[in-house]
């Protein structure tokens, strides 16, 4: 499964993230291997997403968040 | 003795670096660029104690120091370069204490690159209203750095920062990132071949400079292919290293969250500005209070700077002799300055509405709102702001385009703002469209003038869409950098020191930027349209002296009050250079319907495009200048062609002037700041040719329709 099936309000880790520039941008901004994405809000034309990781909001489009593998989870605290 | 310590802030974007450098240095800040780049360069001073001086530079910014955009370059350039002339002594490093685990990471990155640094920990309110509190002892420790809370919106810690500063001049430096684990010999190689200041400064040099096309650069690839090392693993592995150092110095100085946490209000707010219908309707109703502002509200302050500098012109022309200098001051600078003068008050107001959207966060969401509509046209979400702007100003808004990271993106906006119906056309359009429509005409509830002009409005937006969807199938797409990522930073109140010096900041730099090209324009065209050869002018001179010399006194006066002097003046900007210019260029334009008379206004639209009214005014010797937009108007209307004796101003050709003046790019401002902002000729040039063709072709159509 990858990030642009996150369904609102869901929860997920990240497991792995494709590409090179793209990716390294996305763990220098927080979004590692392990970590947990929550989608929180949808802009209104269904694209891009706004994700929640850690303590930081990140939007990016559903064509960019296919390249993040993630696994469905609940928070763990 | 004094002191100068030069002190540069890093942090992460949205980190509060820029109130920080505005509660340091006040108004007491100068805006430039970076050498051989348009990103802007803030620096200021301060007094540290009475021996010390403090420059500080205000670096844009970034996520680490493997810059990934042109403002991020800067940033590392200057870090990593002893010998800039902006290299600091010391580097401020501000993280913002809610997201520190992300904000650390340039932290360590810079302390490696052997810049001393101290640690400004910023907005722990914010951070306490999460549940989030460090130790800062155990924190301090866990670093190895001292850690200064500061609050720099509420301007609280400053004083205890600068006696950091005080007291750990100079600052020696941690290191965090451990090199062990690779090739000994290879770091040495690298060190020799680039950045003898120690082995991380080598490696990242290399990394970042292997793809430049230089001698050293091929070095550096021949030392990386010979060792077979892997760059992309190596990056990764150094951030996932950097976030475990830093995760267990958070751990261990992170205060047990308590439980019942207020959530974050962010998600909340968002719920509402982003929603599919409300999202949607906020941003519309603050688009059109925006357009509101810039339009109606802005008319009192601009007829006022009107009337100053129709005093001032009047003061001028009065009280010094009649003459050349006179006349270039009058004429030329004054009427060129009032010109641009005129829009500070709506690009006052416009910034003063993107300035309060920026500094609480909204701006971001209206990127989020809007991508997927201007993503088909090759903008991107953050185009919108610009192109909205175009409506006052084009000047200003091609500078507010800097905050897109996209390249192309960024290109294909610069280069369709000017479609965007800006202020200046507005006097032109009000004259243009009062010949076919009464200002009193209306429809149902509706005003045709105004419905005539929303339209003009309507057309100049949507051939902007189109240009930039022409531009996107042939500007080549840089694939390394074809994402959008954008952080949505927390909602925050405004702050009206912030405001203030970006309104400052930008009214500054758009009446010194474009109020030189205006002046030296200004002049050129004056110097064109009150000169010319000789014979022709002298001319003009021996027929009205002729003239005059067979009248009666009486019959004199009776010529003066009819507009002798009037008719004079418009028969020597005949003979002038303009005249000849229009007459020269007359068999280029007449199929769009134009004479040699709109000729000289086209070339007179070049300092702005509202000297269109004022050239006609001259043209058809109509007293009273600009305002008098009604006797010009009657003057145009009973204009004939001398071959047809039909009226010069039928519908094609009024309708096709509207066009040319919708798509022409007349504003040598404006092509100015986009040669500067693109870093060459090549666009603005390529930008002056597509508008001037669009609208001669456009104008052609038109006036072979309807004509």
């Amino acid at each position: 499964m990858n990030l642009s099936q996150i369904k609102s309000g869901q929860k997920a880790v990240v497991t792995k993230v494709h590409g090179d520039v793209f990716a390294l941008k996305l763990f220098e901004m927080g979004v590692l291997p392990g970590e947990q994405v929550e989608l929180e809000n949808i802009a209104p034309f269904g694209d891009p997403i706004a994700i929640r990781v850690g303590e930081s909001k990140l939007c990016l489009r559903l064509e960019d968040a296919a390249h993040i593998e993630i696994e469905l989870s609940e928070w763990k605290d | 003795m004094e002191r100068l310590i030069t002190v540069a802030l890093v942090g992460n974007p949205n980190c509060g670096k820029t109130s920080l450098f505005n509660a340091l240095t006040g108004l007491n800040q100068k805006v430039s660029n970076f050498p051989g780049t348009t990103v802007e360069k803030k620096m200021g001073q301060t007094m540290l104690t009475d021996k010390v001086k403090l420059q500080i530079i205000d670096l844009p910014g970034t996520y680490s120091l493997y810059p990934k955009s042109a403002d991020e370059l800067v940033t590392y350039e200057i870090l990593r370069n002893k010998s800039e002339t902006n290299f600091p002594d010391l580097v401020i490093f501000i993280a913002d204490a809610s997201n520190l685990k992300r904000n650390l990471l340039l932290y360590t990155q810079v302390c490696d690159l052997g810049v001393p640094s101290i640690l400004a920990l910023n907005m722990m309110d914010v951070a306490e209203r999460r549940g989030i509190e460090y130790r800062l002892p155990d924190l301090e420790q866990a670093l190895g750095v001292k850690v200064v809370p500061i609050n720099a919106r509420k301007r609280t810690g400053i004083t205890e920062l600068k006696q950091e500063l005080i007291n750990h001049l100079p600052q020696s430096h941690v290191s965090y990132f451990n090199l062990n684990r690779l090739n000994q010999d290879m770091l040495l190689e690298l060190s020799a071949a680039t950045d003898k200041r120690n082995h991380y400064a080598a490696l990242q040099y290399s990394i970042n400079a292997k793809d430049f096309i230089t001698e050293k650069s091929a070095r550096i690839k021949g030392i990386f292919d010979r060792y077979q090392f892997n760059i992309r693993q190596f990056l990764e592995d150094e951030v996932f290293e950097r976030y475990h150092l830093i995760d267990e110095a958070v751990k261990a100085s992170r205060v047990k969250p308590k439980d019942n946490l207020r959530k974050s209000l962010t998600k909340k707010v968002d719920a509402i500005l982003t929603h599919r219908f409300y999202g949607i309707g906020i941003f519309l109703l603050l688009m059109f209070l925006i357009f509101q502002a810039v339009f109606s509200w802005s008319t009192y302050p601009m007829d006022l700077v009107e009337m100053g500098f129709s005093l001032l012109t009047e003061y001028v022309k009065t009280t010094l002799p009649a003459g050349v200098l006179n006349d270039l001051l009058v004429q030329g600078i004054l009427a060129g300055l009032s010109g641009v003068i005129v829009f500070l008050p709506q690009i006052i107001v416009l910034f003063f509405f993107i300035a309060i959207l920026e500094d609480i966060g909204y701006m971001a969401r209206v990127g989020f709102i809007m991508d997927k509509v201007m993503r088909p046209f090759g903008m991107n979400g953050k185009s919108i702001v610009p192109l909205i702007g175009g409506m006052a100003c084009a000047v200003p808004s091609i500078m507010a385009s800097r905050s897109i990271e996209n390249k192309r993106e960024r290109l294909i906006t610069i280069l369709v703002i000017p479609l965007m119906s800006c202020s200046a056309r507005l006097p032109v359009y009000a004259l243009l469209i009062s010949m076919f429509i009464p200002d009193t005409a209306v429809w149902g509830p509706f005003n045709i003038h105004g419905l005539v002009l929303m339209f003009m409005y309507l057309i100049g937006f949507i051939a902007a869409l189109l240009s930039a969807w022409v531009f996107k199938n042939f500007i080549k797409q840089n694939n390394q950098q074809n994402y959008f990522l954008m952080e949505l930073p927390g909602y925050k109140m405004p702050l009206a020191s912030n405001l203030l010096i970006t309104l400052y900041e930008k009214a500054g730099a758009f009446v010194f930027g474009a109020g030189k090209i205006i002046i030296a324009v200004s002049v050129i065209l004056w110097v064109l349209a009150s000169t010319g050869p000789k014979d022709k002018m002298n001319a003009v001179t021996l027929k009205y002296q002729t003239e005059m010399a067979r009248m009666s006194d009486a019959e004199k006066n009776e010529a003066i009050i009819g507009g002798i002097t009037l008719k004079q003046n418009a028969d020597f900007l005949e003979a002038s250079y303009a005249g000849q210019f229009g007459k020269f260029i007359e068999p280029a334009i007449r199929p769009l319907g134009f004479d040699w008379k709109i000729g000289i206004a086209l070339l007179t639209s070049l300092a702005a495009r509202e000297v269109f009214v004022g050239t006609m005014s001259t043209i058809y010797s109509v007293s009273g200048a600009d305002d008098n937009l009604d006797s010009i108007r009657e003057a145009m209307q009973r204009e004939q062609n001398p071959h047809t004796q039909k009226p010069t101003y039928t519908l094609a050709t009024v309708f096709s002037l509207l066009i040319f003046y919708a798509f022409a790019l007349q504003c040598m401002s404006t092509v100015a700041i986009v040669k500067k902002e693109t870093g060459g000729t090549k666009w603005a040039l390529i930008q002056f040719i597509y508008l001037t063709v669009l609208a001669y072709g456009s104008s052609f159509f038109i006036y072979q329709i309807f004509g």
